[in-house]
């Protein structure tokens, strides 16, 4: 039985193990693509304290991956298709077998929301998109959208300009949720064109993207646009898949945890982006990911004290 | 990337659609982060299906017209091939298991 799986590499799940490999557990970190998370998908963070020029998705993470192996963190991967959480014992089901262990982190994470309207999905990969780094240099020169009026939104509109000769920005408020810095920026670039209190009704296009039609909230008026690609951003669902039914989630599907990251299972812990709470950035998901393994380590301590009573 | 095959808009018809058995082209380029995600589950699939599917990838920085014949706006996008016609397409990243299943479908 190992001390401590960790489910998902990315920041939060490779902090974590950080943590419990220089604690001297034994831990394995479970990663079904490789090392990252959802941080490789975008081009430029400038947000992760450290970095004063600003740091590559990929660098920041390539780095925490080699300080966590460094200090001993196993990284397989393999992906975990179910879990059995009792408070003595958690399972892991894989392709390739069982797995146990004393103590578990779920670094899961979350993946983009979708619109959830006509031509959505058939249309995905043909001129729909949730990823700007990807997708943004196929479209030099056209008309894009993004859908979204967040920091993701706004930050993958300000990147599609590199490539697309014009953006439009398209939020179902009159005021954009993004960071007030985020904002200036998007609103000093002449490629950006908001469009406000709008929401895109149907995505239009058989064999490829034509346009989107749309629907101004305060209105009702309806519209067509014409693009060639539509960038969709407007948050984040959770990874629950694999806890559904066997922990507390909110409403919206997200982990329940106290300030310790316990979650509603004794010593099943969760860190990162699936767990319930308002604010979802790599700086965060990297402190819960130690506060996760910390507590792993005082309930391994505590497993093995009451055990010798 | 030891047993992937590396295919570009000149060996592509040769290698893959003129190959005898059938083949996994993974489409991918240097500044997409999801592309590299995908990369380790390829390796694992071309070391477990070696000398039944062939597989290979392109980087679609330096070549701009096979990913253009087949529709490609985004990646990471798997293509499955068989006799020369396209059998399946995955567009973005999906873990190991999806992709085994597809590739399952093609022997």
């Amino acid at each position: 039985m190992e001390d401590l799986i960790i489910i998902g590499a990315g920041p939060a799940g490779l902090t974590a193990g950080l943590y419990a490999a220089r604690a001297r557990l034994k831990t394995i970190i479970m990663e079904r693509f490789s090392p990252g998370g959802q941080i490789l998908t975008t081009d430029w963070v400038e947000n992760y304290p450290g970095f004063p020029d600003g740091i590559s998705g990929f660098e920041l993470v390539d780095r925490m991956k080699r300080q966590s192996e460094k200090f001993g963190v196993e990284i397989r991967n393999q992906e975990v298709l179910g879990l059995e959480l009792t408070p003595e014992k958690k399972t892991l089901v894989t392709d390739k077998g069982h797995l146990e262990t004393k103590s578990l982190v779920l670094a899961i994470g979350a993946t983009p929301q979708k619109l959830g309207i006509a031509g959505e999905d058939l249309l995905t990969g043909k001129g729909v998109s949730y990823c700007a780094t990807c997708d943004g240099p196929f479209y030099r020169d056209q008309e894009v959208a993004v859908i979204g009026g967040g920091d993701t939104a706004v930050e993958e509109a300000l990147f599609l300009t590199r490539y697309a000769g014009k953006v439009y920005l398209i939020h179902r408020r009159d005021e954009l949720r993004a960071t007030k810095l985020l904002r200036e920026r998007a609103f000093a670039e002449e490629k950006i064109e908001p469009v406000w209190d709008t929401i895109p009704t149907r995505i239009v296009g058989e064999a490829g993207l034509e346009g989107i039609d749309l629907k101004n909230v305060k209105t009702g008026q309806e519209s067509r646009l014409s693009v060639q690609g539509v960038f969709i951003f407007i948050g984040y669902k959770p990874n629950s898949e694999l806890v559904d039914g066997k922990l507390e989630l909110d409403n919206l599907g997200f982990v329940v945890t106290n300030n310790d990251m316990e979650t509603s299972v004794a010593g099943v812990f969760a860190a990162g982006d699936i767990r319930s709470k308002a604010l979802r950035q790599v700086s965060t998901a990297v402190g819960e990911g130690a506060t996760a393994a910390f507590a792993a380590e005082k309930y391994i301590e505590e497993l093995m004290h009451s055990g010798s009573e | 990337m030891a047993d992937v095959l590396n295919v570009t808009d000149e060996t592509f018809d040769e290698e893959i659609l003129n190959s005898e058995i059938p083949a996994m082209v993974d489409f991918w380029a240097e500044w997409c982060g999801p592309c590299k995600m995908v990369s380790p589950v390829v390796e694992e699939l071309a070391r477990e299906y070696k000398g039944r599917i062939k597989i290979a990838s392109m980087d679609v920085d330096g070549n701009r017209q096979t990913p253009g014949r087949f529709g490609i706006r985004n990646i990471p996008t798997l293509i499955l091939f068989k006799g020369g016609e396209v059998a399946q397409t995955i567009i973005g990243a999906y873990p190991k298991s999806y992709i085994d299943e597809e590739i399952k479908k093609l022997l």
